[in-house]
């Protein structure tokens, strides 16, 4: 073996071992000691200030795993409420480093506007929530109806679209602010109020002055995969998000709670071993120390425990998991292998 | 004017346009660079998303380029009327400020005060829910005539639709056929007048005070009544003053227009506003809206300078 071989191996192991180069907006974080996460202005279970000033939510757990994982500290956060017209701006200006803000992951966006999605976070779909009054019992029977909308999201050209292909006619109504749209809606100036499930089952519960009189139709008419988006040009950067993402979701897999991820470090199972880097170091690949994935389900739980406390059993929407339950469990949740 | 003043004139014109060239060509090579899509071929594309209501029919199939255009025309239809209604409400309630009677008087400067200080937008939206709270429901709809329906929908009247002319009446959700004045539409339009003809009011106030009290002694001492006095003599006077002030109220009126999307009324920044999120373009649909409201501000600052000339022309020296 020639000495220009032994060399080309050394490097090529070299490569191999050393740890991945760590990015430029991961070291941009690091000098900072804070994240800076974009998140909604006030979405209910997704990311909202509490009475307390205290931002809470789906969304908002996500940018804390994150926090711990990458800094070790999930209060290490820069809150940056966004309204749906400034987030993308923000984000590819570098004024955030990931928008978790209950976005849709669709091609326009994710080809056109300079980010990348990393993975979602919540399935969801545009539904209609009608006064009982109309005895509307399908979104078929809507026609010629007037419908409240908050713009700003997807929700209007899905509206378009489903009405179109059924070939009926309604007149969308269209606010800039929820507040207005949803009171417009239970003033009665609307025969429905369109918007994704989720938040229409959080409408109705808590802003309706009687949820009894009002009825969430059965009809779905979108696909909604919201998930958190990065800036584009930055791998390193990208992978950290999308994976930790995954050790979320992988985490409720295998069992491991927030409560249990100390005790459960003693565990015979390889998987778990790996995922609380007791046995292989998975962070290093991602430029990150070998605990990431075990702080951040510290942090914030995994994603059965997120789920629950912000939108699910535990929450004032009691929304059930439905597609967002695990792969094996009846969803469509299914973390990619961590090894 | 001298020529050096000129040189100078046309030399910071060439720099303000010089900066705005490079900003342009600045952040399109940035937008690339970050690998976002730029430019303005969206408007072309199908707009994906209809208007609830247009004079221009617009479906989702046609352009965004047409939704725009069908955005600024429901502007317009907000703003000219109501420009027409403020000047009239204004001047009536300027008259009513400078009137002998105390109760009339008070009650002008009562309606000046409240509409004057209170912001525009929270007027709106107090306009909107009353009027939405207020009206019964649409399928409830009250029968002010034999085809005139008013309702949480709005105001319904005969008018041509797509069967011909329409006569409107009860139908699935509420009432169906002619044409509809929207509670958007019609908050707009009372609204920005309410607001606007207060400013007037007062703008059309001070200018009468400020014409030597000899006028209007000298008119009653030639035997003229107080009311012809006001008309024939010192409202002229007073007009010629007023204009430049009136004309800027009334271009505010128009850019107050752009608070429409608050209540849900689809103007050129709502329909601005929908089209930035469906195609991400930030920067080309803001350009778009500001082009639009330079333009037609400084048509209306060309037009109101023009009557200015025009006054001056009449005056003695």
């Amino acid at each position: 073996m020639s000495r220009i071989h032994v060399l080309t191996i050394a490097a090529a192991l070299a490569a191999f071992t050393a740890p991945a180069h760590a990015g430029k907006t991961l070291d941009g974080i690091k000098s900072r000691g804070q994240l800076a996460c974009g998140v909604s202005t006030g979405v209910i279970g997704f990311s909202a200030a509490d009475s307390q000033g205290q931002w809470r939510g789906l969304d908002v757990d996500v940018c804390r795993a994150i926090a711990a994982a990458v800094l070790g500290d999930a209060n290490k956060v820069r809150w940056v409420p966004l309204s749906s017209q400034q987030r993308f701006t923000a984000l590819q200006s570098g004024e955030v480093d990931i928008l978790s803000r209950n976005t849709t992951w669709s091609l326009t966006r994710d080809a056109a506007l300079g980010l990348h999605f990393t993975a979602v976070t919540y399935y969801d779909g545009q539904g209609f929530l009608v006064s009982k009054k109309t005895r509307v019992t399908s979104a078929k029977q809507l026609k010629n109806a007037e419908i409240c909308v908050q713009s700003g999201t997807t929700t209007e050209k899905n509206l378009s679209d489903y009405f179109r292909a059924q070939g009926i006619k309604v007149k969308p109504v269209v606010f800039d602010k929820f507040e207005a749209s949803i009171k417009a809606f239970f003033s009665g100036r609307c025969q429905a109020y369109t918007t994704d499930a989720s938040a229409l089952a959080f409408i109705r519960a808590k802003e309706a002055p009687n949820p009894d009189d009002y009825v969430v139709l059965p009809e779905i008419i979108s696909k909604e995969p919201l998930g958190p988006a990065v800036r584009r040009g930055d791998d390193e950067w990208f992978a950290i998000v999308k994976w930790t993402i995954n050790a979320l979701i992988e985490a409720e897999e295998l069992g491991i709670t927030q409560g249990k991820v100390d005790a459960l470090k003693g565990s015979a199972d390889p998987s778990v071993q790996r995922f609380l880097g007791v046995g292989e170091d998975l962070g290093k690949s991602l430029g990150l120390d070998r605990e990431w994935a075990a702080r951040a389900v510290k942090a914030v739980g995994n994603y059965g425990e997120i789920f629950n406390r912000n939108v699910g059993a535990d929450s004032p929407l009691k929304l059930p998991r439905g597609l967002n339950a695990q792969w094996n469990k009846g969803g469509i949740l299914y973390s990619l292998p961590l090894r | 004017m001298g020529a050096s003043s000129r040189v100078a004139q046309a030399l910071i014109l060439a720099a303000v346009v010089g900066l705005f060239v490079l900003l342009a060509v600045t952040t399109a090579g940035h937008l690339e660079q970050r690998g976002i899509r730029s430019g303005f071929d969206f408007l072309l594309e199908p707009a994906g998303f209809t208007l609830g209501e247009s004079v221009l029919p617009v479906d989702a199939a046609d352009s965004t380029l047409l939704a725009f255009v069908a955005g600024l025309l429901n502007t317009l239809r907000a703003a000219l009327p109501g420009a027409a209604l403020a000047l009239g409400i204004g001047i009536l309630a300027g008259f009513g400020r400078l009137a002998d009677n105390p109760l009339v008087r008070g009650l002008a400067s009562a309606y000046v005060n409240a509409f004057r200080n209170i912001p525009l937008l929270l007027q709106l939206l107090a306009w909107y829910f009353i009027l939405t709270d207020l009206l019964p429901a649409a399928d409830a709809a009250m029968r002010l005539a034999p085809g005139v329906f008013l309702s949480k929908s709005g105001l319904s009247v005969p008018w041509w639709g797509e069967t011909g002319f329409e006569i409107p009446e009860p139908g699935g959700f509420g009432i169906d056929g002619g044409a509809r004045l929207t509670p958007e539409y019609l908050t707009m339009l009372i609204g920005l007048a309410l607001y606007s003809a207060a400013y007037i009011a007062e703008t059309l106030r001070a200018a009468v005070l400020a014409l030597p009290p000899g006028q209007r002694l000298a008119a009653l001492a030639l035997g003229m009544t107080p009311r012809r006095a006001f008309i024939d003599v010192l409202l002229p006077q007073a007009w010629r003053a007023a204009l430049p002030p009136v004309t800027s109220q009334l271009l505010n009126l128009f850019k107050n227009a752009s608070l429409a999307v608050a209540i849900g009324y689809p103007d050129l920044v709502s329909v601005a506003g929908t089209s930035l999120n469906q195609t991400g373009r930030a920067i080309e649909c803001l350009v778009i809206v500001i082009a639009v409201y330079l333009l037609l501000s400084l048509g209306a600052a060309a037009i109101s300078h023009r009557l200015e000339q025009r006054n001056l022309k009449g005056r003695p020296a």
